[in-house]
């Protein structure tokens, strides 16, 4: 052994990189937009629904390309199902807006431009952060939402 | 206690013999505050002289006995009351009677066993000390003087390096290596991170020493943690097949020996916690124990015998008295 009075810094070895590796595309690449809303219905029965698109190449989701629509109860769904069987602490959604849905409103009250924007942004925020937890790609509940055409509230849950 | 007299009727104090000579050491104490200390090793003798001032010249100081003793004990703070002495050693100075003049006694403690470090920490604190004591019917008078007390190793013959495949399935895995599983108290810490695999968005990822104080038995045990150091090793995000180094200087961070079940009373000791962040603050982390040991410095000749006796208790070879015989032979020759 060296000069025991001089700490020895030398290096460990290691294996040299692969330039594929060093300069190809990452292997994380997960991204969902939640955008195009659109009010259907009429009166009291209307709703806002959302096109949720994810484009990844991470090997845990079947599909590298899907396009769903999706309303803002579908998300509460979601957070109800990780919150009950998976062991992560989910993101918050934005608010339920219960006020803007009360009658005697001098404006469009949910159906409102702006209000509608800001859940928009506030949808996207809580998808890309729920789909990106190494957890949440585990349960079925996740990959149905993302993936499936619609979902089925009377599936079994458990784990992909 | 005693309502006729004002203040105490003689003073004490303890003078060390090498007192000159003796190195000092710094050692924290419980609030804080850092001191200077005697420094001791493990075999030393603590000898000296005990000097006893009349206040009052012409007054006569009635006593019960004169005494000073070697205490090494350890104190849980949650249990006050209760000290555990591992080290007690007693030497009379004087037998009961009557002190017309000041005086000095002279004392010394031969080749005194210090089995342990001296250490104040979060909930427990183990100290040494010379407690000097005039026993008097109604109130002792007595002083305490403290010494801190280091132990010290050698370089460990077996010492492997620490090297482990980690990672979460098809998300991320890593290899990471450390080059040994011993390090002093002034060594570096070399070594590397090896990504196999990653899935996640990594934002960045560091290298933490944790303190773990252990104190109490059974089932009423308490782990106290502390973060001594967070060090950044990487910034940014790597990709497979890349390999990010490691050098953490320990001489940097206020860092004990480890110390393990010391007198059944408490344990010390020190991991290293790798850290990855990704891009949503979470955390993945890998947590690995070291051993820290304390190199003693280049020392004088005289020194080296009483450190050779502490190395070789640690080290757990050699009886202790067959040590003693040949330090003292070599240190007289």
């Amino acid at each position: 052994m060296s000069d025991p009075t001089v700490a020895d810094t030398r290096r460990l070895n290691s294996k040299p990189q692969d330039l594929t590796d060093a300069y190809g595309p990452p292997s994380n690449f997960l991204e969902i937009d939640v955008y195009d809303p659109q009010t259907v219905g009429v009166g009291r029965n209307r709703f806002t629904t959302y096109e949720v698109r994810m484009r990844t190449n991470l090997p845990i989701f079947k599909l590298k390309d899907s396009v769903v629509r999706r309303r803002y109860s579908d998300f509460e769904w979601l957070k109800n199902e990780l919150e009950r069987d998976s062991k992560i602490v989910v993101p918050p959604l934005p608010g339920k807006a219960l006020k803007r849905q009360l009658p005697f409103r001098g404006d469009e009250g949910i159906f409102e431009e702006a209000f509608i924007e800001e859940r928009r942004v506030g949808l996207e925020q809580f998808i890309n952060r729920l789909a990106g937890h190494p957890l949440a790609q585990n349960e079925r509940c996740l990959h149905m939402f993302l993936q499936d055409e619609s979902i089925d509230r009377n599936y079994i849950p458990g784990k992909v | 206690m005693s309502f006729f007299s004002f203040g105490q009727s003689a003073e004490i104090d303890v003078v060390l013999t090498d007192a000159e000579t003796r190195k000092k050491a710094e050692h924290k104490t419980e609030d804080g505050k850092k001191d200077k200390y005697f420094l001791f090793y493990d075999g030393e003798t603590v000898a000296g002289k005990v000097n006893v001032t009349l206040k009052n010249p012409g007054k006569r100081l009635e006593h019960q006995g004169i005494k000073i003793e070697f205490v090494g004990q350890i104190e849980l703070y949650y249990d006050r009351g209760n000290h555990h002495e591992f080290v007690s050693l007693v030497k009379d100075l004087a037998r009961p009677g009557e002190l017309t003049q000041s005086q000095t006694f002279d004392f010394e403690f031969t080749h005194v066993e210090k089995p342990y470090e001296s250490y104040t920490g979060q909930n427990v604190k183990l100290r040494y000390f010379l407690r000097a004591t005039v026993s008097r019917r109604l109130n002792d008078i007595s002083k305490e003087m403290d010494i801190v007390v280091h132990t010290l190793s050698t370089y460990p013959e077996l010492n492997s390096s620490i090297k482990m495949e980690v990672g979460i399935e098809d998300c991320l895995h890593i290899e990471f290596e450390y080059n040994k599983s011993k390090y002093h108290l002034k060594d570096v810490i070399v070594g590397k991170i090896y990504f196999l695999l990653v899935r996640i968005k990594i934002k960045h990822m560091e290298i933490d020493i944790i303190k773990r104080e252990t104190t109490g038995t059974g089932p009423s045990v308490y782990h106290e943690n502390d973060t001594i150091a967070k060090y950044e090793i990487m910034d940014g995000a790597p990709v497979r097949g890349e390999s990010i180094p490691i050098r953490l200087f320990l001489a940097g961070y206020e860092m004990t020996p480890t110390m393990r079940d010391i007198n059944k009373k408490f344990s010390v000791r020190y991991y290293l916690n790798l850290v990855l962040i990704d891009e949503e603050e979470r955390r993945y982390f890998k947590q690995q124990e070291i051993t820290l040991w304390r190199k003693g410095d280049v020392v004088r000749k005289s020194m080296s015998a009483q450190a050779t006796i502490g190395a070789q208790r640690f080290e757990g070879s050699a009886s202790s008295e067959s040590a003693l015989e040949k330090a003292a032979r070599e240190d007289s020759g």
